[in-house]
């Protein structure tokens, strides 16, 4: 029976005890919050989310719902509209001589046209849309799936990123997202042109944009004008792959 | 509760060992962890403070639970048909500058104390694992060490009504049990333990499984269980309320029993038994 040892526990408990108490009391929490080391070790759950999901459900589908279940009102969020002159230009006439950019590390870099994508293979789903902030709408999405425009371009082997560069804006930064190859190459993951059997309107996104389904909706870009496959993401922006991401703290990995 | 059963009944006044490390270390763990898992919660709450039933709800959908500010600008909580004001305390606030603020619960209870969505949620997700995993490493240590089977078991003359109502009377008298009695948990606790470590902790972990969009693709029983995303939010957030709720009772009955004894035991191991009063008629 060793005392010594036992006395340095309960001083550690009485210790953590108190810090924990009064730290809370004094608002330590925010001074913790603002602390880097401290952050990045809250942060380092991420990899667990992102490794956990993967472990259980890699290739796993996105529930599909039924018409019956569809929101009766399906909330616009983020960027509603473009103020870009040539994207309000493109708008009035329909797409018609729009192109989406797919390029970086691609064999046959590509500008398709919007019926380019309408005449590839189609797949539509209703599916829950999850807002980062707890709401959820259900609505149907249809357009060619990720995999197929990226087999068409060719992907190096070195690709492990896929950005989504978009048309609208905060302020003078344009909105971008990006995902992993595995949610990249998932047969859910759709450039949707098509919204509850209707052409997408400008607020959610025309003439494009991605589904991403097992993950927060924020990971779902809007108005897709590009779509760029990199080694990594160092050098995009801030470097942690998204607009909300470098902006302000937001999980790369939304799947939680 | 009891490190081994002892031969002979410890006297009045004796100090004896009451808690093992496992469960002391688990309970100042998950004080701190609730505590940060609360707060961060309220802060996420704030950025949608609206409940509803069923897998979507959004502003145009009709909420069960709603805390805002009404168009006079009063601070207000709606649960169903019927609305509160909470003018200072919910909906509308002054912040620690005394700045009036329209945001659901106050700076002073959440995490950050700023508005932050992003920063709660890194909050709330990593200590969600010390809460999921340290309850899991509970659970197993208790079944195989007895904890569970010895102290929580509530035997058939326990479950008898007319037991239970003394219980209860005894409570409502605030007359606690003395000597080697008070070493263990009366059918009340026992009950409030069970259903702290059996319902509604797995709850809460489920309910949180349940909102993940991630989860929902490879586990889809968990949010269908709870009746679809949105009941799951809900159910969290009563969860939530339904362990606070726990925690004020608890913290009443350790200053009614003694906070001193009852502390020291949840730190140390070493308990005193309470003593028969005297001038108890």
């Amino acid at each position: 029976m060793s005392g010594s040892a036992k006395i340095l526990t309960r001083r550690g408990l009485l210790r953590a005890g108190a810090l924990g108490a009064g730290g809370l009391v004094l608002s330590g929490c925010d001074r913790l919050n603002d602390n880097s080391g401290f952050r990045s070790l809250l942060e380092s759950a991420e990899g667990l989310h992102l490794r956990s999901q993967r472990l259980f459900g890699r290739d796993a589908l996105a529930r599909e719902f039924s018409p019956a279940d569809l929101s009766p009102e399906f909330r616009a969020n983020g960027n509603r509209e473009v103020k870009d002159a040539a994207y309000r230009q493109q708008l009035a006439s329909g797409f018609a001589g729009w192109t989406l950019k797919v390029d970086g590390l691609v064999e046959k870099p590509l500008a398709l046209p919007l019926s380019a994508l309408q005449a590839m293979p189609q797949r539509a789903q209703i599916t829950r849309h999850d807002c980062v902030e707890g709401w959820s709408a259900i609505g149907k999405w249809q357009g060619p799936q990720l995999s197929h425009v990226l087999d068409v371009a060719g992907l190096k082997p070195q690709a492990r990123f896929i950005v989504f560069h978009c048309a609208d804006r905060f302020g003078s930064t344009p909105y971008y997202e990006s995902i992993d190859m595995i949610d990249a190459l998932h047969p859910q993951t759709i450039l949707a042109w098509r919204m509850n059997d209707k052409v997408l309107p400008e607020k959610f996104g025309a003439p494009l944009r991605l589904r991403v389904e097992r993950q927060l909706g924020y990971k779902h870009a809007k108005y897709v004008m590009r779509i760029e496959a990199r080694e990594s993401l160092d050098g995009l922006y801030g470097g942690k792959g998204g607009y909300w991401e470098d902006s302000s703290g937001y999980a790369w990995y939304a799947g939680i | 509760m009891t490190e081994h059963s002892e031969p002979t009944q410890p006297a009045q006044g004796q100090l004896v060992r009451r808690h093992r490390l496992s469960t002391r270390i688990w309970h100042w763990v998950n004080a701190v962890t609730l505590l940060v898992m609360l707060m961060s919660g309220l802060m996420i709450f704030n950025a949608h403070p609206r409940l509803y039933w069923g897998e979507y709800g959004a502003n145009a959908d009709a909420a069960w639970l709603e805390i805002g500010a009404t168009q006079s600008g009063e601070g207000m909580l709606r649960i169903g048909g019927g609305a509160i004001r909470t003018t200072g305390v919910l909906g509308v606030w002054t912040d620690g500058e005394g700045k009036e603020k329209r945001r659901a619960f106050p700076s002073w209870s959440t995490i950050p104390s700023h508005y932050s969505l992003a920063d709660a949620r890194v909050w709330h997700l990593a200590f969600a694992w010390v809460l999921a995993l340290g309850l899991l490493a509970y659970l197993v240590r208790s079944l195989l060490n007895g904890h569970i089977r010895r102290d929580l078991h509530i035997t058939a003359r326990e479950w008898r009504p007319s037991h239970i109502w003394h219980d209860i009377r005894d409570h409502a008298r605030l007359r606690f049990p003395s000597g080697a009695a008070a070493l263990h948990y009366n059918v009340l606790q026992k009950l409030s333990y069970i259903g702290v470590l059996f319902v509604l902790l797995p709850l809460i972990i489920l309910t949180g499984l349940g909102m993940s969009p991630g989860t929902d693709a490879w586990a889809p029983w968990v949010t269908q269980g709870f009746g679809g995303r949105q009941s799951a939010r809900s159910i969290h957030f009563i969860a939530a309320f339904l362990l606070v709720g726990f925690f004020l009772v608890h913290i009443v009955m350790v200053i009614l029993a003694g906070p001193i004894n009852e502390v020291r035991s949840m730190i140390t191991g070493n308990y005193r038994l309470p003593k028969e009063k005297d001038d108890a008629k």
